[in-house]
């Protein structure tokens, strides 16, 4: 296989996009990062989307968006992996690239969940539906059966977790496409209203539309276009079981830790090489855990990391700059994407306020469901 | 009328029932086709005891429009003694008593309501021993 290459990016406002279709924000996201990348035409395309049907009605999404893109004939292909899928999608266009079938790749992601749709069955059906989700378990519901094992097991506190939002809403004030770009305090996060004991409000990442699509392409192509080259250093996934009672563990989540373990060795990396770190924040407990679970510390310091600073901007292993899905918004579909542009930026010193200093190599943490599936993507700058 | 995904899970829902492995012993709840510990495809059909203990647990205070009303309720992950874990709502109790550890028994109750006509659906719930 060969090496690839980001070149060119481009995202939407994340937020309630009331005004936009799916396919509006799509194309919006898609044409900034084929401008962005300053290529005259793709190969083909790879779009993530968790359930556009459920939430818009929408299904055979390659086709539909490939046309308004104006990209037919090119093959275009949606990929669903829950709130993974625009991870999964990534992978997809980077196997097609590394594979030298083709040389330019888009790989995308989208979701509109404000079409009135109810949104909380919508996400639910990325887990068990006759074994967890008909007994009225929802997402909010599964993290917080992690976070109360989390606490019971390690000790972790109510205000650890609440640590993680205040630190990811300051970074996402900085960030001028996050739908919420206002910073919290410990007290307004404690106090906000119980959404799944012990998980509130502000713990949990928003209902947000938002689109994001970045360019993939071979090495030699890449230099044609730009001296700044962004690697795909390494890129794994991996799976576990759908429900999360059926694991051994309810406080590791066994795909982050496989999945990290593979795409370090394809990079050739250890977890001190990684600078800084984008991760699945989608309640305040998964980012906890999955910083264990990436090797960051020993299992049971997740908490503790975030109320110490080591996980802000300027700690030890910056986590989730951007704001993370917390702050930033999480239009499932587009969450993977929108990671490797955070990557893409810090590696590029085009971050702003939110510049993490030294950023040479960093990774991106995907994951579907309760942690079925996640998908881990290491870029370095060249 | 009952839907067949519904009829489908009835002999889980209503008497508990799971598959053991024949090579391996593993119990699989809901059965499966293939063992998830060592592969194999052979399996007998067994009755959960069902008293366990909760392993985690939280309390819903927002649902799925399919449970409006029915909020707040608490779910949680049982293990049973079989070694079979499982996701259930834990009912007739106050919250502030549900605590990880406690020993738990299944019981027969209506967990919800399916489509506009209403029809009610059964399962388990955990009560406390």
């Amino acid at each position: 296989m060969r090496d690839v290459a980001v070149i060119g990016i481009g995202m939407t406002q994340f937020g309630e996009l009331w005004g936009k279709s799916i396919k509006d924000i799509f194309v919006e996201a898609a044409t900034k990062a084929i401008k962005n990348a300053g290529v005259d035409h793709i190969d083909s395309m790879y779009v993530g989307s968790m359930s556009s049907g459920l939430f818009v009605g929408q299904e055979h999404l390659g086709a539909i968006l490939a046309d308004y893109l104006g990209q037919t004939p090119i093959p275009s292909t949606r990929v669903e992996s829950a709130c993974a899928s625009g991870g999964a999608a990534f992978r997809a266009a980077y196997f097609e690239v590394a594979s030298g079938a083709s040389d330019i790749v888009l790989a995308g992601g989208v979701e509109k969940m404000t079409d009135g749709a109810d949104v909380t069955e919508a996400l639910a059906t990325a887990a068990d539906q006759e074994y967890e989700v008909y007994q009225g378990v929802t997402f909010p519901g599964l993290y917080a059966m992690i976070a109360n094992a989390h606490m019971n097991q390690y000790g972790t506190t109510r205000e650890q977790l609440a640590a993680i939002s205040v630190k990811n809403h300051r970074n996402g004030a900085n960030n001028p496409n996050a739908q919420f770009r206002s910073p919290v305090t410990l007290e307004q996060v404690m106090n906000s209203t119980l959404v799944a004991d012990p998980l509130r409000l502000l713990d949990c990442s928003p209902v947000s539309d938002g689109g994001a699509a970045v360019i993939l392409c071979s090495m030699d192509v890449a230099k044609k276009f730009t001296d700044t080259i962004i690697k795909v250093k390494g890129t794994a996934q991996a799976s576990d079981t759908i429900a999360l009672h059926s694991r051994k563990s309810l406080t590791t989540l066994n795909s982050v830790v496989t999945a990290a373990h593979k795409a370090y060795k394809m990079a050739g990396v250890t977890p001190k090489d990684i600078n800084f770190a984008e991760v699945h924040d989608c309640f305040t407990i998964a980012e906890a855990v999955v910083y264990e679970d990436l090797g960051f510390c020993e299992k049971g310091c997740g908490g503790p990391a975030a109320e110490e600073g080591r996980t802000a901007i300027d700690g030890k292993t910056p986590l989730n700059t951007s704001g993370g899905l917390k702050s930033k918004g999480h239009p499932v579909g587009a969450t993977g994407i929108a990671q490797i542009i955070e990557l893409y930026e810090q590696l590029t010193g085009q971050a702003g306020k939110r510049q993490v200093k030294n950023a040479h190599i960093g990774l991106a943490q995907n994951m579907g469901g309760s942690g079925a599936s996640c998908v881990i993507n290491i870029l370095e700058a060249k | 009328m009952i839907s067949p995904k519904y009829h489908r899970e009835i002999p889980q829902r209503y008497r508990l029932e799971a598959g053991k492995c024949k090579a391996c012993s593993n119990i699989s709840f809901p059965p499966r086709l293939v063992c998830p510990e060592c592969g194999k495809n052979e399996f007998e059909t067994v009755r959960l005891n069902g008293e366990g203990k909760l392993l985690t647990y939280t309390i819903i205070r927002v649902a799925s429009d399919k449970f409006f009303g029915k909020t707040p309720f608490a779910v949680g992950i049982v293990e049973l003694k079989d070694g079979v874990k499982l996701t259930t709502q834990i009912a007739d109790v106050d919250f502030d008593k549900i605590k990880i550890g406690i020993k738990v028994k299944l019981v027969f109750r209506k967990i919800q309501d399916e489509g506009k006509s209403g029809l009610h659906c059964y399962g388990y719930k955990a009560v406390l021993v």
